[in-house]
């Protein structure tokens, strides 16, 4: 088909404004070969929107009206785009074109492999080497006594969803890693998640045992009895099946299951009851409706969260995520984890709880890490939960979301616990689904390698590391004896901790965020601290020099820049200012504007960006232009703004000027 | 009367559980008049351990064996536990602390009895709020004037001695529109938003009663406001009742403006909730909030149940109406209510903060809060006598205050660099305005902190807070003057649960503290030596 060759361009289309749906952008859109992108007309801003469509999650054609046809775009990063597109015919040829390229079907079509940063070969290799496992597992302090680099999966021989490189403890024999692969859902037998060297104690993972309703395997049994004394300081360990108890018991009825107590010796087993990917969607899905009600009640909003289990889930995970770190950490003991294949609720249990013994994963290139390890490298199923490629709806579920949820909360108990902000999972959840960058592509490691993506695409840690200064958390205390080590969560459990977030799910109505953000101010002090600081430095050695050849011209000029502090921020912050939303409701004896104000104003609050305009937020990047060839009108900065925040911009920098006045 | 009367014995021996983060406590207990002590002697930290017993909401007492336990639950939501030994001493103790701790007598309460060190009597008291306000609209317009016609409070006990109105309405027609207002709260002047040219009255509803009554002087007063205000101007009557309310208190002499008899003035209706219904919202709350058993399943359905955070969102919507017709549309406001001492104040008080860059500053701050509260006659002493935790039936509490409070919290926490204090100065005034060693809070108007002579005998609670040594706790330390209104997201998805107040004492507040430190750390420059304790900067 003709699209992905030529941009189709639609005239007279207008963007409406989501919190005040009267307003409208007019404007042109086009759809390229990766981008839906939507200029408006008005000439001296010409406001651009940037939508990749990998991003696209539905599209919908609504009922036409007098005004033209509706299509509504939902996004996997939680965006809402509304268009209006005059002629039915041009709506319906827009609506078939993304249909078909929101759901490519092979792996070329997607947008790493157009995507192009202007980097050479180099750079591009050395970017793909910043993360490196095998350099993480020194880290954990491995190889040892106890632990050793398998190559039992050598060119993916024993299991093709694995790595190749795997820790398993020492005296597990290639007999019994087989042995025990074939007792196991597609063969993902025990392999070594984290190693806590402080105590010895292990994180292991697997997928179910096939053990029906009497089966034995004693070369799994050895498995798990080898993982034991890998840690001499216990004698169990616990087996942790994250399933409800009832799933598992279901699972039996087809030959597969859970471990039984009294065939594996000296094991403590667990179930911790997190649900499946089907209930996981489900109950995003009607978050997300309730995310999307026009000014909802108070009770609304609160009964529609709590409906959509949502935050129960989220507590479910961690849950499972502290039982196993408090095994590890205070009881010493050794965990195997598995759910019903090992790589969705497993990879979200492991991540949580190597987060919480480890430092180190609550940095930012630690992070990156712990997903690579936990992740990417025991083949969570990108593709098909992420939706990638065109498959199986009912293979998609929020699984990775759920994880990066459950970081913010922690962020939000423990705000000096992390070197990284908000912004830094945000975008990484962003770009999990953008297709932009080659790291999450594929189902496991072995389709990676086939695809030859190292060479073909980039790495997405590279560019997040290039720009580690717009992810810093300016509360970060290494230093601090309470982000020291493993993090001590309440003993008692709390729900009030739980709490829904906003910046993620309602990201795209800035109106709702802060208004101001405390890490950005944070940051610039630090900076203008640290430059003065420098500045002063370079004074003094210049003034010693100069006081040791003891010349008589002592002037010693000043660079420009002045050392009050803090100044210059005011301005910006006070660009964050913003309008009033329609406070009014739908009251009828208040006049919703006078006539000398024009429209602006029941707009939605209409902030300013206050992100720095790096912010690759995410659909315009700058680094995307280059993957848009026929566009002659772009501005990076364009496609950041939602638009709903376009009108009130003007308006508010007047304002300033004039109540500063 | 003698506090020695009502103390039934003089010590015990006892332990004190402060809650699961604080170490227990064990050592001489103590009632004396106003404090409960514990002293567990020399060696210990602290060395004294002392809690007004004005601020014991609710007492509750077991004996078994030769011991008993006291439950302490305080009206700023903490829950202390005492392990007594000896049934007599448990039970007399008790006895002492229910009954000193529910003294009426204003002139009996410590405050006047409250001698810090550091501090001279009459401090802050000089600064006068209606008097000061008015210096600022004089220089702004000259539309209104400062009047004394209520020098005796005897055209409105409520009200205090000066009051700003239409320069263009003489005191007997102020006489006559009082008479025509619940209480004598005639309109008069919140807040002149220069921008705009427009102003911010308040007043209690007028007395229509079932004829349907009118008052010339009070339907001038509302002309002369709209006359001085820009040319064309037009105004909005915000009554805080709906409009079935508002009728309905006709029946009973009250009412609402006639569309008629105000030509230029168009009513609104923004029901608030008020008066027990919310005070029963508060106590829900605290009660959903201190349930350990409570499952994530119903957390949130429980939270909604409690209603009290669609009070915030419709408290903060209301005031966002306000400010928005003020600043937007050129229009003048009146809110009123039935009495007008209440959710009135809460609308115009939070209207200001969002309009007005100095009422977001330390002292503008407390300044509001003095004229807009204290000196505009709301009911402390009424609204604040219990807080969460007591059985007894409510009367007049209710927790208006503490709504106003949790808003401004959320206005801190959407705009987090543009209110000067945070929220060490908001959980400050949250426990002051119900238990104080201060005098601020006492009493509910002017006229009776006149006759208990509050501002000779006791100390402001200003002088307390404005010392050096609170600033760190008080300040926000990323304050930045922003000169614009704050538009605040009135969106379920903003408005959050109060963590620091409801939560403060069942929740370890170390990580936020930690933050804090950090955050001072950031802004002072001094960074990176973990427990060094930089002093304070004001």
């Amino acid at each position: 088909e003709q699209h992905t060759d030529t941009p189709r361009t639609v005239e007279n289309v207008r963007l409406v404004d989501r919190v005040s749906p009267k307003k409208a952008a007019l404007g042109t859109l086009y759809l390229t070969a990766t981008h839906v992108i939507f200029v408006e007309n008005t000439p001296d801003t010409r406001k651009e929107t940037w939508i990749l469509h990998s991003q696209i999650s539905t599209i919908e054609k609504q009922a036409t009206t007098v005004t033209g046809c509706p299509l509504l775009i939902r996004c996997k990063n939680f965006q809402i785009i509304q268009l209006i597109i005059p002629q039915e015919r041009d709506c319906h040829d827009v609506y078939i074109s993304l249909i078909r390229l929101a759901r490519p079907v092979k792996y070329e079509e997607l947008y790493c492999f157009s995507f192009n940063p202007m980097l050479d070969k180099e750079e591009r290799e050395q970017g793909w080497m910043l993360i490196d496992l095998s350099e993480e597992y020194k880290r954990m302090g491995l190889p040892n006594n106890y632990w050793q680099l398998s190559d039992v999966n050598r060119d993916y021989r024993v299991c093709d969803s694995y790595p190749t490189e795997l820790y398993v403890p020492k005296s597990a024999t290639a007999h019994i890693i087989v042995g025990s692969s074939k007792f196991r859902s597609r063969r993902r037998f025990p392999a070594l998640s984290y190693y806590y060297k402080e105590n010895h104690a292990s994180i292991c993972r697997s997928s179910q045992p096939l053990s029906g309703f009497s089966a034995r395997c004693l070369e799994d049994e050895q498995m798990l009895q080898v993982i034991r004394k890998a840690n001499p300081g216990s004698d169990f360990i616990y087996v942790v099946d994250t399933r409800p108890k009832l799933n598992a018991m279901a699972n039996r009825a087809a030959g597969k299951g859970y471990e039984n107590e009294d065939n594996y010796s000296n094991i403590k087993f667990q179930f911790i009851g997190i649900e499946n990917i089907h209930v996981m969607r489900n109950s995003l899905q009607k978050m997300l409706e309730v995310c999307e009600l026009k000014s909802p009640s108070m009770s609304d909003f609160l009964w529609g969260l709590e409906n959509s289990g949502w935050l129960r889930h989220i507590k479910a995970i961690m849950d499972a995520g502290i039982f196993i770190a408090k095994a590890v950490a205070e009881e010493g003991a050794s965990v195997l984890v598995h759910c019903s294949d090992g790589w969705d609720r497993t990879a979200q249990v492991c991540s949580v709880a190597s987060l919480l013994l480890d430092p180190h994963y609550r940095t930012l290139r630690g992070f990156m890490v712990l997903i690579e390890k936990d992740w990417i490298s025991f083949g969570h199923k990108f593709n098909h939960r992420y939706g990638n490629l065109d498959g199986d709806p009912k293979e998609i579920s929020p699984v990775i979301d759920q994880f990066i949820e459950c970081v913010w909360q922690l962020m939000e108990q423990f705000p000096c616990a992390f070197e990284f902000n908000e912004r830094f999972l945000i975008h990484i959840q962003h770009h999990i689904y953008s297709c932009q960058f080659g790291n999450f592509l594929c189902n496991s490691q072995k389709e990676r390698r086939e695809l030859k993506i190292q060479e073909r695409t980039y790495s997405l840690w590279a560019h997040l590391w290039k720009n580690r200064a717009d992810y810093l958390n300016p509360l970060f205390r290494a230093d601090h004896s309470q982000t020291q080590g493993s993090l001590h969560l309440p003993t008692t459990p709390c729900n009030f901790t739980y709490k829904f977030w906003s910046g993620m799910y309602n990201r795209f109505e800035k109106g709702m965020q802060p208004r101001q953000s405390v890490t950005d101010y944070l940051m610039a002090v630090k900076e203008e601290t640290q430059q003065l600081e420098e500045e002063l430095e370079a004074l003094v050695e210049r003034l010693e020099k100069i006081q040791k050849v003891q010349l008589n011209d002592t002037k010693v000029k000043s660079k420009q820049s002045e050392p009050s502090r803090h100044s210059g921020f005011s301005t910006s912050d006070n660009s964050t200012a913003n309008t009033p939303q329609d406070y009014s409701g739908n009251m009828k004896s208040f006049p919703s504007r006078s006539p000398s104000q024009g429209d602006e104003d029941s707009a939605l609050i209409l902030t300013q960006d206050n992100l720095k305009s790096s912010d690759p937020d995410l659909s315009a990047n700058s680094d995307q232009e280059s993957g848009v060839e026929d566009l002659s009108c772009r501005s990076p900065s364009g496609g950041e703004h939602a638009p709903s925040e376009d009108s009130g911009k003007d308006r508010d920098s007047d304002e300033a000027v004039f109540l500063t006045a | 009367m003698e506090f020695s009367e009502l103390i039934r014995t003089g010590r015990a021996q006892a332990q004190l559980l402060r809650g699961p983060e604080a170490p227990p406590l064990r050592g001489t207990l103590c009632v004396t008049g106003h404090h409960l002590l514990l002293s567990p002697g020399p060696q210990s930290t602290p060395d004294l351990w002392l809690l007004l017993l004005r601020s014991v909401d609710s007492i509750e007492k077991r004996v078994a064996g030769d011991s008993g336990t006291i439950i302490l639950r305080c009206k700023d939501l903490r829950v202390l536990q005492l392990e007594i030994e000896g049934v007599e001493a448990t039970l007399d103790i008790a006895r002492s602390i229910e009954a000193l701790s529910s003294l009426e007598s204003v002139i009996t309460s410590f405050p006047f009895f409250y001698r810090p060190k550091g501090l001279r009597l009459g401090d802050a008291w000089h600064f006068l709020p209606p008097e000061r306000y008015y210096k600022r609209v004089a220089r702004e317009t000259d539309a209104w004037r400062l009047s004394e016609v209520n020098e005796d409070f005897s055209l409105c006990p409520s009200y205090p001695r000066a009051v700003i109105v239409p320069r263009a309405v003489d005191d007997d027609a102020l006489a006559r529109s009082a008479r025509f207002r619940q209480g004598g709260r005639f309109p008069v002047l919140s807040y002149h938003h220069a921008p705009s040219g427009t102003v911010l009255l308040r007043s209690s509803q007028p007395l229509t009663g079932p004829q349907k009554r009118r008052c010339a002087e009070d339907e001038e007063l509302l002309r002369a406001v709209l006359a001085g205000a820009r040319p064309g101007a037009r105004g909005f009557i915000l009554d805080t009742r709906s409009a079935q309310a508002a009728k309905q208190a006709r029946m009973t002499g009250g009412g609402t403006e006639a569309k008629a008899a105000y030509p230029h003035w168009k009513r609104l209706h923004r029901p608030l909730e008020r008066g027990r219904p919310l005070q029963e919202s508060f106590v829900r709350l605290v009660e959903a909030c201190g349930d350990p058993e409570q499952s994530m399943d119903r957390w949130l359905s429980r939270l909604e149940g409690c209603r009290w955070l669609a009070h915030v969102k419709e408290a903060l919507s209301t005031a966002c109406l306000v400010a928005q017709a003020m600043e937007r549309e050129g229009a003048c406001i009146l809110v009123h209510g039935a009495e007008g001492t209440d959710s009135t104040l809460l609308v115009t008080s939070l209207a200001q903060l969002i309009l007005d860059p100095m009422s977001r500053t330390m002292a503008g701050f407390q300044e509001l809060i003095e004229r807009e509260w204290i000196q505009a006659g709301h009911p402390f002493q009424l609204r604040c006598a219990h807080s969460a935790f007591s059985h007894a039936r409510p009367k007049h509490e209710a927790p208006t205050f503490l709504l106003f409070l949790d808003c401004v919290w959320q206005l801190g926490r959407q705009f987090p660099l543009s209110l000067e204090f945070g929220e060490g100065l908001l959980l400050a005034l949250f426990e002051h305005a119900y238990a104080s060693p201060f005098g601020t809070f006492l009493c509910n108007s002017e006229k009776e902190r006149c006759l208990c002579e509050v501002r000779t005998r006791t100390h402001s609670l200003w002088s307390g807070l404005n010392q050096p040594k609170e600033q760190r706790k008080l300040r926000n330390p990323l304050y930045v003057l922003n000169p614009l209104a704050i538009w605040p997201s009135v969106e379920p998805q903003s408005l959050r649960l109060w963590q620091g107040l409801f939560l403060r004492w069942t929740h370890p507040p170390e990580p936020a503290e930690v933050a804090w430190e950090k955050v001072w750390q950031i802004v002072t420059g001094r960074e990176e030596t973990e427990g060094s304790q930089p002093t304070a900067s004001a």
